[in-house]
């Protein structure tokens, strides 16, 4: 069964898992979701499945009704014309700024070079940080492991999410500053959310009760 | 035919290497086939606007920037601006109304309102990159100057109707809130100053769940902490104002006033949407947006502006609208391909 006909823009990776309990929770059919590794698309109960990054894309075009997505997606895609229905409460993160363990090398960098290099995937959120604390940085944005950029002098440290800190351990570096914390959030495209507003009311009782 | 399943991708067109000219991002040509669809649209539409007696008018897509300026369009300002040969500094406008109430003080200074006006005409606006959205946009639009709410807004909001019937449009609705309904609660409670604002940004932002953490920061009782979080998250039919009591009913009174005003197919079209806040500043009053379901963002939106005329010299109450050409043209061909797949006439 879907959920009242709306289509639902589900994140795999991370926060995959919990959202298909949630699903199935409120009463959402999720078994061909979880039986099926490749497929996309799942029409009959209203699921579509992406990166978590696509999921504000998808709701804001109206190609999805609502989607699940984490805080740290919505925070750097602030300009994404969304609404922002609720805190689902898992998937917890923390969005740190960290550096290989020791004398901390931003610290000198600032200090002597007057700027830091920072490497993340996330560089709104780190400008607006390294903005709103009064100090110079350079973001380099990389796709894949961030934690590698400071290890090979490519920057002087980075701003990533991390849930238990464990591959930052595992590569030497340790958290400096904790910027954010973030969950998932229940988000909903502008037009749906007024067309469709009985569903969507609806859905946030069911997710409320769950 | 070897492909059994008819499906055998067309062959690539062949690479003619134009020589590319490039046009800025967010802009674009309008070729004979969709330029005859969007002409059909744009008839349409001002054919009805003149019927009701609406003069069609024409301003300059340059304007003054301090002219422009008086109008607070805060959330859309002119995007593009340059110099003219005296130095003075020329902006494209972001909108019509502004440009209208700029006419409006000067050239109508002594006439005898209610003035209706309508327009089509492109608007500029700056664009965030890899968006895709246009810089410069076609709208069609009215304004009513000189005719307070209850009954301005009411004669609005039947053009309005009027307008996109007339389009071909059969699944739209109006959104219709009221920029001050908010403003009032958050005054009945004495909030003001930075928390005030805090919490306004959350609902322009549309984020509820920063919204209910600003709302409980003020340290109101539990009911007036309910009523702030769970008023803006109301709409639907004309229940959502009977629903409601104390403080905001009173608040709601002129959405009241309005709805007592329309016929029916007008009425029946209306989603009232308590949490409605559009991004221009000079809004005072009823504001409205219009959506269908072909589309994930709204095809226009208007409202009241009773002080905007007051700022150029001609205080008036005044109400309007304006409707995207481009988004009605793509609502219109999605309405008809989901009409064609309920007939079960895929293509």
């Amino acid at each position: 069964m879907s959920a009242n006909g709306l289509t639902i823009a589900v994140p795999r990776g991370a926060l995959f898992k919990q959202t298909l309990d949630l699903l199935d929770a409120i009463g959402v059919e999720t078994g061909e979701v979880r039986a099926n590794d490749r497929k996309l698309l799942f029409r009959d109960v209203g699921l579509v499945t992406m990166r978590p990054s696509d999921v504000p894309t998808y709701v804001e075009a109206g190609a999805a009704d609502v989607g699940i997505t984490g805080k740290d997606v919505l925070m750097e895609q602030s300009e994404r014309e969304v609404y922002e229905l609720l805190d689902l409460g898992y998937g917890t993160c923390t969005m740190v700024l960290a550096s290989v363990a020791g004398d901390d090398p931003m610290e000198e960098a600032r200090r002597r070079l007057g700027i830091m290099r920072i490497a993340t995937k996330y560089p709104k959120i780190a400008a607006r940080h390294f903005a709103a604390t009064g100090r110079q940085a350079e973001m380099v944005e990389v796709k894949g492991s961030v934690e590698l950029a400071p290890l090979t002098g490519l920057v002087d440290g980075i701003v990533d999410l991390t849930a238990t800190g464990t591959t930052l351990r595992e590569n030497g570096l340790v958290v400096r500053e904790e910027i954010v914390t973030v969950t998932a959030r229940l988000i909903a495209n502008p037009v749906a959310h007024k067309l469709k507003a009985a569903a969507i009311d609806e859905l946030l009782e069911r997710v409320r009760a769950a | 035919m070897s492909d059994p399943t008819g499906t055998a991708p067309a062959a690539a067109p062949t690479p003619t290497t134009p020589t590319i000219h490039p046009i800025p991002s967010g802009t674009r040509d309008v070729l004979p086939d969709e330029m005859r669809e969007l002409r059909a649209i744009t008839s349409r539409a001002l054919e009805v606007f003149q019927r009701a007696g609406y003069g069609e008018v024409q301003t300059p897509a340059l304007e003054y920037e301090e002219t422009l300026a008086r109008g607070d369009v805060r959330g859309a300002p002119p995007a593009y601006r340059l110099f003219d040969e005296q130095g003075r500094v020329l902006v494209l406008r972001s909108d019509m109304t502004v440009p209208i109430a700029r006419l409006v003080a000067t050239r109508f200074a002594d006439a005898q309102p209610p003035l209706r006006l309508c327009y089509l005409a492109h608007a500029y606006r700056g664009v965030r990159p890899q968006r895709g959205q246009p810089r410069e946009f076609l709208q069609a639009g009215i304004e009513l100057v000189g005719a307070p709410a209850p009954q301005g807004t009411a004669e609005a909001l039947t053009l309005l109707c009027d307008v996109l019937d007339a389009v071909g449009l059969a699944d739209y609705r109006i959104g219709l809130g009221d920029v001050g309904l908010y403003q009032a609660l958050l005054d009945g409670y004495g909030i003001d100053g930075a928390a005030r604002e805090r919490v306004l940004h959350e609902l322009v932002t549309r984020d509820f769940v920063g919204l209910r953490r600003e709302v409980e920061a003020l340290g109101l009782d539990d009911a007036a902490t309910d009523l702030l979080v769970r008023v803006p998250q109301l709409r639907g039919g004309p229940e959502v104002l009977s629903g409601l009591d104390g403080a905001a009913a009173e608040a709601a009174e002129g959405l009241r006033d309005v709805h007592a005003l329309l016929e029916p197919r007008v009425a029946q079209r209306l989603i009232f949407d308590l949490g409605l806040v559009r991004e221009l500043g000079y809004y005072t009053g009823a504001i409205f947006q219009v959506y269908d379901p072909a589309l994930g963002v709204p095809l226009g939106g208007g409202g009241r502006y009773d002080e905007l005329l007051g700022r150029f010299g001609r205080p008036l109450p005044a109400v309007g609208f304006a409707l995207n050409a481009e988004r009605l043209h793509i609502a219109l061909a999605g309405e008809e391909r989901g009409e064609r797949v309920r007939n079960g006439d895929a293509s």
